[in-house]
């Protein structure tokens, strides 16, 4: 297996969070800036206030990853304010309103099925299963727009590793959490929960697929799938589930939320290829959040050199 | 009947309103305010007002009937263009800044994507429409022949819904709203026009052409002085 060992990036040198600010903040405080300049005060001090307002907690001890890509990360604001998160409403910009209070603490995942150890972790327990680790990952999502972000967790496989699965395990379902009353923008998004997914056990084990408990620095935001979700990043966006709650390894194939949906539309692998177009648009290019040309989508969105060996042989237009 | 006065002061309003979105839009871009994706919000926002000004459109007929207030239909035009100005717009954002005038690649989408091609079947359907918008062209035409071609908007204005609908991955609530408005308005001529054909067979006498609704009151010319002295709804009729 080709695991590229690409030059790490320091985060904190691409875009430090808390100077981070959109456009129009800071010329809203750009006034303001220069009259602290002018009495001498850090500027610092004026753009670290409403920047930083409903921020999650920092986690702690967290390595660089050499699975990260080199490109610039998008800021904050575009992945805790552009979101697909059916449960908490279907306009990218709901989840961030209505999530606001869902409670992610205590929470447990269940873990069952073909495994020796079943077990329920708390998230305590999978906060300190493993040595977290930043990965700058690209995201792309089915619907044609990508962006990159600095995730926090550890490779799925060292929690896979601690249940182990019998040799009847050959998949593996997730579930979200569900409930009515939490989410109840969920009864208009017309698709059914809760939502489930899967993945196939070598899928699951790849070092690149990743447990994920925070991005940029601090515990995940409700928006993002708090407290708890997977990252796969040569799969479109919905493959990568948000607040899992129930993990299952299983001899079938487990069916997938939007595979239920349109089944002509999502199939079980949905790894990015940009000459499988979904049948209602393209999928050869993708915008870039914050860029204004589009640029070429790359199979498995760019992670080909380290996934591309699970799928030879196979039919990658009948397995879309 | 209003006075004339108010008609021309109140169609300035309307007109300016109209221009609301387009602003908003324009005060997005230089203050990026549009959210991390504006061309697709730019996208969403003026393919939203196209439906809205056709649905005005579609309810100036209905309304006039109901309230029995004639001048309404002196507004028609005018909610007619702006539908279309706003089609312009949501068909440049697709061709400049979402596909770039890759027209292969556009061709391509009109071709194999039904959503786009229930969209471009939309907006082409406005054009003859938009360029027949005149009172000369009215009358070039003739009344009934000029009433019988902008039918078209009913199935330009299903089309546009028709598009909505493809478009949307699973939750279908908002072009549902317009489906479900445009049915009204469509359902309100049907059963009136059922209505007028019995009427007719009762006292056959009573068939004045309905192109005399249509028509301002006053003599022709005058009127389209009267146009003509508008000059920012006559610059969007113009072809």
């Amino acid at each position: 297996m080709l695991i590229g060992n690409r030059k790490d990036i320091p985060y904190s040198e691409v875009t430090p969070k808390n100077l981070y600010l959109n456009r129009r903040k800071f010329l809203s405080s750009a006034a303001a800036a220069g009259t602290a300049f002018l009495a001498g005060q850090p500027i610092t001090d004026l753009l670290a206030s409403p920047a930083q307002a409903g921020r999650g907690k920092k986690l702690e001890g967290i390595k660089k990853s050499s699975l990260s890509a080199n490109e610039k990360i998008n800021p904050f604001d575009d992945v805790t304010n552009y979101n697909n998160f059916y449960e908490f409403g279907t306009a990218k910009d709901e989840p961030a309103k209505y999530a606001k209070n869902f409670k992610t603490y205590p929470w447990t995942v269940k873990v069952e099925g073909e495994v020796n150890k079943p077990e329920l972790f708390d998230i305590d327990t999978i906060l300190k299963m493993a040595p977290l680790e930043e990965r700058i990952y690209r995201l792309r999502c089915v619907e044609a727009w990508s962006v990159v972000i600095p995730w926090v967790g550890f490779s799925l496989s060292e929690l896979i590793r601690r249940v182990e699965p019998t040799s009847k395990a050959k998949f593996v379902a997730f579930e979200t959490f569900f409930d009515m009353k939490q989410m109840p923008r969920a009864r208009f998004a017309g698709i059914p929960f809760p939502y489930v997914e899967g993945l196939r056990m070598d899928e699951a084990m790849h070092p690149l697929t990743l447990l994920c408990v925070g991005m940029y620095g601090e515990a995940l935001p409700n928006q993002d799938g708090a407290p708890v979700r997977i990252v796969v990043p040569w799969k479109y966006g919905f493959k990568s589930i948000k607040s899992i709650v129930k993990i299952r390894f299983q001899e079938k194939q487990p069916p997938t939320t939007w595979g239920l949906s349109a089944p002509n539309e999502y199939g079980f692998y949905s790894n990015v290829n940009p000459n499988v177009d979904h049948p209602r648009w393209s999928q050869a290019t993708e915008r870039r959040l914050g860029e204004f040309f589009k640029r070429k989508t790359l199979p498995f969105n760019g992670y080909a050199d380290q996934v591309a060996q699970l799928y030879s042989g196979m039919d990658l237009k009948k397995y879309y | 009947m209003r006075s004339l006065f108010t008609i021309k002061r109140l169609k300035i309003v309307i007109f300016l309103l109209s221009l609301g979105p387009l602003a908003y839009l324009v005060w997005g871009v230089f203050h990026d305010n549009l959210g991390p994706n504006p061309i697709e919000k730019i996208t969403h926002e003026t393919g939203d007002w196209i439906l809205i000004f056709l649905m005005l459109t579609l309810s100036i007929t209905p309304l006039r009937k109901i309230t029995h207030l004639q001048s309404l239909i002196r507004f028609r035009r005018m909610l007619g263009l702006f539908a279309f100005f706003y089609a312009c717009l949501h068909f440049t954002t697709y061709i400049w800044l979402d596909k770039f005038f890759d027209f292969p690649e556009m061709v391509k989408d009109v071709g194999m994507r039904p959503f786009i091609t229930a969209g471009f079947t939309a907006f082409v359907l406005l054009i003859p429409l938009a360029v027949t918008s005149t009172a000369g062209w009215i009358r070039r035409l003739g009344g009934k022949r000029w009433q019988m071609l902008h039918r078209l908007i009913y199935i330009s204005a299903a089309a546009g819904v028709v598009h909505y609908l493809w478009l949307v991955k699973s939750d279908i609530r908002k072009p549902l709203q317009y489906g479900t408005v445009l049915l009204v308005l469509l359902s309100y001529r049907l059963v009136s026009g059922l209505v007028e054909n019995l009427r007719k067979k009762k006292a056959p006498e009573k068939t004045r052409s309905e192109l005399v609704m249509l028509l301002p009151q006053k003599t022709l010319p005058r009127t389209t002085k009267e146009i003509g002295s508008l000059p920012p709804s006559n610059s969007l009729s113009e072809p």
